[in-house]
């Protein structure tokens, strides 16, 4: 954690149900595919289903619970992308794990984790309380996770409050499920709006793209197959945004020529 | 006007929420990132007007104190428009 060049990166929303463990599996594949070596740690021991979005949920024998107590050894723990090799999933114990882990658990794995790899990024449960501490323990930066609705800002600015305190630092936000045609007819909160509030640097914004649920109803994210969806192609990008590439952010016009969001823009043009 | 606006006032349609949004967003977030609650901010601004008012005299029903936050910082604002000062002073 300390001397090693490892980054452990946080994933983390407050809210549930914004994307952190699409986005952990799509940026673990994309950070795999640039060559790092990285492992996904899934932090999330109440409602674990980073292993299903990866497609590795058979092929677990054991978990970070059986590390700690040491009937295994971490090559045994962490599973190996089949496809893409580089990458990792050291999978969350039983959900009765929530009952005695502790943050100088967290710190052991990821101690163990540092000398072999790049990237470690962990899937944070949602909520403030203990589960997400544990998860934030080992981190040295984070990912924001937030849609932009009401809701979701809110809490996202909760855990930006909690991560400050903390002294987390790169703090970035990715915004998630943006819906350009509601954005352009002002009835969803902009990319500008969010940043506004958040204050946050941007690293990557995905729109709303039923690729990513068809991907995950086959366990293959999508940065896997090369797709040209744009939530795969944004995924890869903040991959490469990670790794200190100035890769410009999506134009949300440019993905917004439809008739619906012209007659939007129309729609928004003053006459008094 | 925007031509939308006119549109919806003359059909009834649904107005732009993501105004709303960030309007409401403005305001929750000011007091979560304090830990002020309405009630307190209340109670302040109450005193608050009845120190400023032993000097001078206020707009009637004008005293607003309000919590605004702005790059993660928030600030308790004032805004007590004073009709006269106090002549005994
Ligand atoms: N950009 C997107 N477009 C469409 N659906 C998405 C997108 N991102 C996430 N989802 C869907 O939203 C749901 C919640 O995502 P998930 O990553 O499990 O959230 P979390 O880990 O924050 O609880 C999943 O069904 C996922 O397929
Ligand atoms: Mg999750």
């Amino acid at each position: 954690m300390d001397d090693s060049s490892c980054r452990f990166i946080l994933i983390c929303s407050g809210k549930g149900g914004v994307g952190k463990t699409t986005l952990t599996a799509n940026l673990g594949v994309a950070l795999a595919k640039l060559d790092c070596k990285t492992a996904v740690l899934d932090a999330d021991f109440g409602l674990r289903n980073l292993d299903l979005m990866l497609g590795l949920e058979n092929r677990i024998v054991y978990t970070a619970q059986d590390l700690l107590s040491g009937s295994c050894r971490l090559e045994q723990a962490l599973v190996k992308h089949k496809q893409e090799p580089r990458l990792s999933l050291m999978p969350a114990g039983n959900p009765r794990m929530l009952e005695w882990l502790k943050t100088d658990h967290m710190k052991e794995i990821a101690t163990l984790l540092a000398p072999r790899f790049d990237y470690v990024l962990i899937d944070a449960p949602a909520g403030v309380e203990a589960g997400f501490r544990n998860a934030a323990a080992a981190a040295g930066e984070a990912i924001v996770v937030a849609n932009p609705e009401i809701s979701s800002v809110r809490d996202a600015d909760r855990v930006i409050g909690l991560l400050n305190a903390r002294g987390i630092q790169p703090l970035q936000l990715v915004l998630n499920r943006v819906r350009p045609t509601m954005v352009a007819h002002q009835q969803m909160l902009s990319v500008e709006d969010v940043l506004d509030i958040l204050a946050l640097p941007l690293v990557g914004m995905v729109c709303e793209d039923e690729q990513v649920i068809m991907s995950a109803n086959r366990g293959e994210p999508l940065t896997l197959n090369d797709g040209g969806s744009p939530a795969a192609v944004e995924y890869a990008c903040i991959a490469r945004r990670l790794q200190g590439e100035a890769v410009p952010l999506p134009d949300l016009d440019s993905q917004n020529q439809g008739l619906l969001s012209r007659l939007g823009r129309l729609m928004n043009t003053r006459i008094l | 006007m925007a031509i939308r606006e006119l549109l919806e006032r003359l059909f009834g349609r649904q107005p732009a929420t993501a105004a709303m949004a960030r309007q409401r967003l403005r305001l929750v977030l000011a007091h979560d990132r304090s830990d002020l609650n309405p009630e307190l901010v209340e109670r302040m601004r109450r005193e608050i007007l009845a120190v400023v008012s032993k000097y001078v005299e206020l707009e009637d029903g004008h005293g607003e104190v309000n919590l605004e936050t702005e790059d993660r910082t928030t600030a308790l604002v004032a805004n007590l428009p004073i009709r006269r000062v106090r002549s005994s002073l």
